[in-house]
């Protein structure tokens, strides 16, 4: 059997974005005009559009019916959830999230935001930066894209003038400077900022360069988009494999079998290196690993795979395999009895200290306890606010947990996957909060251990 | 079954692809009591299939296959499903909807001919009758605009239904399994539709079924077949769904993009006989795969009404 990779699976890594700001800043317009641009769409889907269109009495094409998919959100004109499109250019593919511009859905806009590299920040070049494009800013650097692109929409309003453009981006670059999402590093120092003036409705600088801005000499948003390196890749770190399942067949063929099944969250791992479990600490080596039937040699981030090991040890679901800190360069991961993280709070009833939650870390779920709030962000002022008594709706702030269960972790900045984590109401059964662990877990008093080895 | 796709050290577009589905299979396996996986012997339903047998590998599923059988079927996936299913040796569910019209779950009115929404209750009764509390679909999100709002984990309330304006939110790959489950105090409980290959696109999944050579019903491929053509569309004549009056019988070179039912599914003129044909055809249609769907043309909510009760 032969593999030929089609000339997409062989293109540049595939980029996962997403778009925010505000409310009627042209979010769905501009992809809607990406995918019509980029010719990524169907005849039938461009019909639908403009029968849609000619229905609510539009002349030219509403870009926007494109995405919003459903009906509340065609009826009142905005976007509720976020929607996924999937296109691609002869360069690259891509992964492209839009997600909503109100207050209220802040938590749709995380969830698009968490699996992104690039995020792409609509700002309404008549209204500046407002509350909102912080709020989005804050959330991106926050939740890890390396890079924000900023996109000065609506430059056809503002006679397509080099100033405008200016004192937007200075507005946005006075606030990069200032806010610190996280209570540490600057939205500036965190990501990598570019601007790009732009009027969605027209098509100015989103595919082709706008003959409308001549002094604007940057490449316009897709060549961008295409030249942008890909997410980085998982694969130079250590190991992290959260076991998902213990694979046991018991069947005559394969009596003995026994896999651990997960998905990688870092690193590369080769038959015959050596292994440590934790939170237990105990080692071994490994003997096989496949990904279906098929026996695999070596295996890396991200992909999923069932591994064996030589020694029959206690393992199961929840506990992570981790390489041995000899053999890497990269620093272990921390076994913590608490954490402190930073929260994004999802739920109309705020968190307050004593609270109890679910906290679901990797393959692991156990009881948490707020223990309190030592910073809370600022929307308004981009001042942190010390010892806060609650964290409201679709506030950011540092919180500090106690864990019932120990749970084995990195920092968010390390790790996305051992370094985040979920809250759960246990009553409702809803994800409130989502968790991002600060950079040094170490930090957090709960510590039990680093590495498996150094008891504090 | 083999494996075709290269284990490089950066992992390419597919490996990606399937790493992401097959993780989320798992997550369902090991957190949910009583999970089933949705086959329609629809080439989606095939490629989930193909996965969650790789999930598990060596052991069997964890869980049975269901298949909401309208009768409306096209004879050719009906024989794929059961030799495809007696090849894996995986228990098969077939729930039928002249089943539950016998017994009176599903009023049919006279004169109907899709049975499109007469799979939903069937569906849910399904639900109820075997106490699942997860379903695997094999929907995309490319599909549709409504299935492009749609979490991997969908949640679906005691009635069945989806309410898109209240979705949970969904971070990274933390997925939040939690939901009230069947007890003996409750016959009302909640489910999950988990939907594997959310991320993929119509040509990933030709792309992925090719690389892995999986099999697929004949009618994918391109073939001869009596046809009619109504309102503009390829449709196909059986002995259950003859021409209506004043139609002219035609037999031509056609497949299908997509397989749901024969009186809902139009067929396209193709010379496509390889899977490779069918990626070139892929990645040069000017219409997508549901323009070939009669069901989703009804309005531009056709998608998002039927999702809201209950539908795939």
């Amino acid at each position: 059997m032969t593999t030929t990779p089609s000339a997409i699976t062989s293109a540049p890594g595939l980029l996962r974005l997403f778009t925010c700001g505000s409310v009627d800043d042209g979010k769905s317009t501009l992809i809607g005009r990406l995918l019509h641009d980029s010719r990524s769409l169907h005849e039938d889907q461009i019909d639908s559009v403009r029968r849609a269109s000619e229905r609510r009495g539009q002349d030219a094409l509403d870009l926007s019916l494109l995405t919003d998919g459903l009906r509340a959100e065609r009826e009142q004109g905005i976007t509720i959830d976020v929607a996924y499109r999937y296109f691609a250019t002869a360069r690259r593919r891509f992964i492209l999230a839009d997600t909503p511009g109100h207050v209220q859905y802040t938590r749709n806009m995380a969830t698009g935001a968490s699996t992104a590299d690039v995020a792409i920040v609509l700002i309404d070049a008549r209204q500046g930066v407002v509350e909102q494009t912080r709020r989005h800013a804050c959330l991106s650097a926050l939740l890890g894209v390396s890079r924000i692109v900023v996109c000065i929409n609506k430059m056809d309003l503002v006679g397509y003038q080099l100033p405008r453009f200016e004192a937007v981006r200075e507005q946005f670059l006075e606030f990069a400077r200032r806010a610190r999402p996280d209570g540490e590093g600057t939205v500036s120092e965190l990501v990598d900022i570019d601007f790009i003036p732009i009027s969605a409705l027209n098509g100015d600088n989103v595919v082709e360069q706008s003959a409308h801005m001549p002094w604007f000499q940057g490449p316009p948003l897709l060549h961008l988009l295409e030249s942008l390196p890909a997410g980085g890749g998982p694969v130079d770190q250590g190991v992290r494999l959260p076991v998902q399942r213990v694979i046991r067949p018991n069947s005559p063929d394969h009596h003995d079998y026994r896999g651990y099944a997960g998905r990688l969250a870092s690193g590369a791992m080769r038959v015959g290196d050596p292994i440590r479990v934790l939170p237990s600490g105990l080692r071994s080596t490994i003997k096989a690993m496949h990904i279906g039937p098929t026996s695999v040699e070596s295996v890396s981030a991200p992909l999923s795979c069932a591994v064996e090991l030589h020694d029959d040890l206690d393992i199961s679901r929840g506990d992570m395999l981790v390489g041995e800190p000899s053999d890497h360069a990269f620093p272990g991961p921390s076994v913590l009895s608490a954490v402190e993280a930073a929260v994004i709070w999802m739920s109309p009833l705020p968190l307050t200290p004593r609270r109890r939650l679910l906290l679901k870390h990797t393959t692991r779920q156990c009881s948490a306890v707020a223990v309190d709030i030592p910073r809370r962000l600022n929307m308004q002022t981009l001042e942190l606010e010390p010892k806060a008594e609650t964290l409201a709706l679709h506030e950011l702030g540092r919180v500090r947990f106690r864990l019932a269960e120990p749970i084995v972790a990195d920092a968010y900045r390390q790790n996305r996957t051992t370094g985040s984590f979920i809250l759960i109401d246990e009553h409702t059964n809803n994800t409130v909060g989502a968790g991002l662990i600060v950079s040094d877990p170490t930090d957090s008093g709960g510590i039990l251990s680093v590495d498996g080895i150094g008891r504090k | 079954m083999t494996s075709a796709l290269s284990r490089n050290a950066r992992p390419g577009h597919l490996e990606l692809l399937e790493a992401e589905s097959i993780e989320i299979i798992r997550e369902v396996a090991s957190e949910c009591e009583r999970p089933a996986l949705l086959f329609s012997g629809g080439k989606d339903s095939i490629v989930m299939l193909h996965l969650a047998v790789k999930a598990f590998w060596p052991a069997k599923l964890p869980f049975p296959v269901l298949h909401i059988d309208t009768g409306h079927n096209f004879p050719e996936v009906i024989q794929y499903r059961d030799r495809m299913l007696a090849r894996l040796g995986e228990r098969l569910i077939v729930q039928t909807v002249d089943d539950a019209i016998r017994r009176g779950i599903v009023y049919e009115p006279p004169g109907t001919t899709s049975r499109n929404l007469a799979q939903i209750p069937t569906l849910l009764d399904a639900i109820a009758e075997h106490r699942f509390d997860a379903l695997f679909g094999g929907a995309r999100r490319d599909e549709e605009k409504a299935r492009a709002k749609e979490r991997i984990f969908s949640f679906r309330n005691a009635m069945g239904q989806w309410d898109p304006k209240n979705q949970r939110p969904e971070l990274w790959s933390a997925y939040n399994t939690r939901l009230t489950r069947a007890s003996a105090a409750s016959d009302a409980f909640e489910h999950f539709r988990v939907f594997p290959l959310s991320n993929w696109t119509e040509l990933d999944v030709w792309e992925y079924i090719d690389a892995e050579t999986i099999d697929i019903p004949s009618i994918y491929l391109s073939h001869q077949r009596d046809i009619v053509v109504r309102a503009g569309r390829i449709c196909p004549v059986s002995d259950l769904f003859p021409a209506r009056p004043g139609e002219r019988v035609e037999r031509r070179t056609v497949r299908f993009r997509t397989v749901g039912d024969m009186t809902c599914t139009a067929g396209v003129e193709s010379p496509a006989s390889s899977i490779r044909d069918i990626i070139q055809e892929t990645i040069s249609a000017r219409t997508s795969e549901r323009g070939a769907r009669l069901d989703d043309t009804i309005s531009e909510s056709a998608m998002e009404d039927r999702k809201r009760e209950g539908y795939f």
